[in-house]
C-alpha cells in the first residue's frame, strides 16, 4: 500500500514506514535514546530528501520520548531537577552549535567536521562502554562481586565543585557545573550533527555522574523531549521540511515499538544493557567510518542546492 | 537588389515551415496528485497537415518529443581520495537543470539528423546535457560531471531517452506516451514536439501540462508554507498527543 507524502513529494510504502518506526522506536525505548541517528539514514536511503528526513523524524522522537517520560513519571524514575538543568544547558549549547555550524560552513569544511565528529563520538563513547561492560562481565564470571571503581564516600573531584545541589531522586549530591558542561556539549554536538545526543547523555549519566540506571533513561528522555520539541518547531518554521503524513506514520510505528522496547529494556540485566548499547554505538560508528575509508562505488552524488546559498 | 536578396532568404527560411503544419495535443493538461498517486503517463497525439502545393515526402516523417520538468538548481559532487579518506572535493553546478527530462523519438536519434543540428537545436538527451549553458562551465573539466549527472538521473528514472517512444499510426499521425515516475516533482512540464524529414526540422510546437497536488496534499503543502509556526506547533501537538495516548493504552498498573 502506497501513500503520497505531500512535503517530501513522493510516494512511500505505508507498511515499510510503520515497520521502520517500530524498529527504531523499540531501540529508542530500550536504551532511552532518541534514535535519530538510526532513522535519518534509513529515510534518506528510501529516497526522502535529507532536509525532510532530518526534520520529520524529530516528530517521532517527540512522540516516543513523551511515552517514555510519562512511563518514567509513573514509576517515579524521573529526576526532574537534574533533567531541567540538562535542558537549560542543552539549549545554550544548541545556540552555540548553530553559530559554530555557520563558521564551519563559511570555512568550507563542514562536511569533514560533521563526519569526523560522528565517527569520533560514536567510536569513543561506544568503545568506553564496551570496555566497561566487558570488565563487568569478566568480574561476574570469575565469581567476584563487581568492585566499585571508587570506595563509598570517595567521588570524583569534579563532583565537589561549587554550586552543589542535592538530587534526591538520583541519590546524588554534586556540583551543577559539570552537569551544565555536559548538557552544553551535547546541545552543541546536537545542533552541529543534527542528533539529539541521547547516546552521549545516557553513558555520561551512568558512568560520569553515577546516576542509577533506572533514573537515567527517564531523565535522558525528558531532556530529549524538550530539545526535540524546540527543534521540530524550528525546522517547520525555518525549512518547511516537516512532512506531517510521514511524521504520523513514523509516530504510530514508533509509539508501539517504544513500548515494547522500554519493557525489554527493563527486563535486561544492567551490564547486558550497557553491553548492547556499546555494540550499537560501535556498529553505527563503524558504518560511518567505512563510508569514509572505503572506495565508493559511485563517487558522484547529486543534491538540490538550497535557495539561500 | 539587396532587398530582393533578403526577401529571397526570408522566403527560403519560411517556405518549408509553411508547407507542413504540426498539430499536437496532450491527453491531459492538469495531472492531479492525490494520496494514492504512484506516477502516471500522459499521451501526446500529433498530426501533420500538408497544404495543397506540397508533395508527399518519399522518406516519411520522424518526430521527437522532448519533455522538460520544473527547473532545479542541482549540484553534483565528486568524492576523491584525501589521505586515507574519501571526501567530497570538486563539484559542478547545474543551475537550470530540469528535474525531469525525457526524449521520445520514432527511431534512433542519430539516424534522424546530423550531430551539428542536434547540438544547435538541443535535440536529444546528450545534446541537452552537453549544451554549454547547462552547467556553470569550466571548460573541458566538467565533462565527467555531465556524465555522472546523466547516470544518476537515469538511475532514478527521471532522465530517459526512448527511440521507440513515438509511434506513427498512419504516415501523418503519431502518438507518444510520456512516462512520469512517482518521484517527478509537481510543477509545470513543457512538451516540445519537433517534426523531422530528411534530417531537417519542418515544424515545432510547444505545449505544457501541470502536475499539481490536490485536496489534502495541497492543503498540507499550503499550510506548511503559509502557516509555518502553527503547522509546526500542530505537528508537535500531534506527536505529544500520540505519545500520551500510547502511555495510557499500554499502562499496566
Amino acid at each position: 500500500m502506497q501513500i503520497y507524502l505531500p512535503i517530501a513529494e513522493m510516494p512511500v510504502s505505508v507498511l515499510l514506514i510503520l515497520a521502520m518506526g517500530a524498529a527504531v522506536g523499540f531501540i529508542s525505548g530500550m536504551f532511552g535514546i532518541g534514535g535519530g541517528f538510526l532513522m535519518t539514514p534509513l529515510l534518506i536511503f528510501l529516497g526522502i530528501p535529507p532536509a525532510v528526513a532530518v526534520a520529520t523524524q524529530t516528530a517521532q522522537i517527540v512522540a516516543s520520548s513523551t511515552t517514555s517520560v510519562l512511563g518514567a513519571v509513573r514509576r517515579n524514575a524521573l529526576d526532574l531537577k537534574l533533567g531541567s538543568i540538562l535542558v537549560f544547558g542543552g539549549l545554550i549549547g544548541s545556540v552555540l552549535g548553530v553559530w559554530f555550524f555557520a563558521v564551519a560552513r563559511r570555512a568550507g569544511q563542514l562536511d569533514l567536521v560533521i563526519v569526523v565528529s560522528y565517527v569520533t563520538l560514536f567510536m569513543v563513547v561506544g568503545g568506553l562502554m564496551l570496555k566497561e561492560s566487558l570488565r563487568e562481565f569478566w568480574m561476574t564470571r570469575r565469581g567476584r562481586p563487581v568492585r566499585p571503581r571508587r570506595r563509598a564516600g570517595q567521588h570524583a573531584p569534579y563532583l565537589f565543585w561549587p554550586l552543589r545541589m542535592r538530587f534526591y531522586r538520583s541519590k546524588r549530591y554534586m556540583s551543577v557545573i559539570p552537569i551544565l558542561g555536559l548538557a552544553l556539549f551535547i546541545g552543541l554536538a546536537g545542533a552541529l550533527l543534527g542528533i539529539g545526543g541521547g547516546f552521549i547523555m545516557v553513558p555520561a549519566l551512568l558512568y560520569v555522574f553515577r546516576v542509577p540506571t533506572t533514573v537515567v533513561v527517564g531523565t535522558s528522555q525528558f531532556q530529549i523531549v524538550c530539545t526535540t520539541l524546540v527543534a521540530l518547531v524550528l525546522h517547520a518554521v525555518a525549512n518547511q521540511a516537516v512532512d506531517i503524513v510521514l511524521a504520523l506514520l513514523l509516530i504510530i510505528g514508533g509509539v508501539f515499538g517504544a513500548q515494547f522496547g522500554a519493557r525489554a529494556g527493563r527486563n535486561l540485566r544492567a551490564e547486558l544493557f550497557r553491553f548492547l548499547l556499546a555494540i550499537l554505538l560501535l556498529a553505527v560508528g563503524l558504518r560511518f567510518a567505512l563510508e569514509l575509508v572505503v572506495r565508493p562505488e559511485e563517487p558522484f552524488s547529486i543534491a538540490v542546492q538550497e535557495a539561500r546559498t | 537588389m539587396r532587398i530582393v536578396g533578403a526577401l529571397l532568404i526570408l522566403l527560403g527560411t519560411f517556405a518549408p515551415a509553411s508547407a507542413e503544419t504540426l498539430i499536437t495535443s496532450l491527453s491531459n493538461h492538469r495531472v492531479l496528485i492525490n494520496s494514492n498517486y504512484t506516477g502516471t503517463s500522459i499521451a501526446v497525439f500529433g498530426a501533420v497537415e500538408r497544404d495543397a502545393q506540397t508533395v508527399a515526402r518519399a522518406t516519411g516523417y520522424d518526430a521527437v518529443v522532448t519533455v522538460r520538468g520544473p527547473r532545479q538548481y542541482l549540484v553534483v559532487r565528486e568524492k576523491e581520495r584525501f589521505g586515507p579518506l574519501w571526501l567530497n572535493q570538486e563539484q559542478q553546478k547545474f543551475p537550470m537543470a530540469p528535474a525531469y527530462l525525457s526524449v521520445l523519438t520514432s527511431r534512433p536519434i542519430t539516424e534522424m539528423t546530423s550531430d551539428q543540428l542536434r547540438q544547435r537545436q538541443k535535440i536529444g538527451l546528450r545534446a541537452i546535457i552537453g549544451a554549454p549553458d547547462f552547467t556553470n562551465d569550466r571548460g573541458q573539466k566538467d565533462e565527467r560531471f555531465r556524465d555522472a549527472f546523466y547516470r544518476l538521473k537515469d538511475r532514478e528514472g527521471l532522465y530517459l531517452e526512448d527511440d521507440r517512444g513515438v509511434t506513427f499510426l498512419t504516415p501523418n499521425i503519431f502518438r507518444a506516451s510520456i512516462p512520469l515516475p512517482a518521484i517527478a516533482p509537481p510543477g509545470t512540464y513543457d512538451v516540445e514536439v519537433a517534426l523531422f524529414a530528411e534530417t531537417v526540422i519542418l515544424a515545432r510546437t510547444i505545449t505544457h501540462f501541470e502536475l499539481v497536488k490536490t485536496g489534502f496534499e495541497q492543503q498540507v503543502g499550503e499550510a506548511a508554507r503559509d502557516w509555518r509556526l502553527i503547522y509546526g506547533l500542530f505537528t508537535a501537538l500531534i506527536a505529544v498527543f500520540f505519545g500520551w495516548t500510547a502511555s495510557v493504552i499500554f499502562r499496566r498498573d
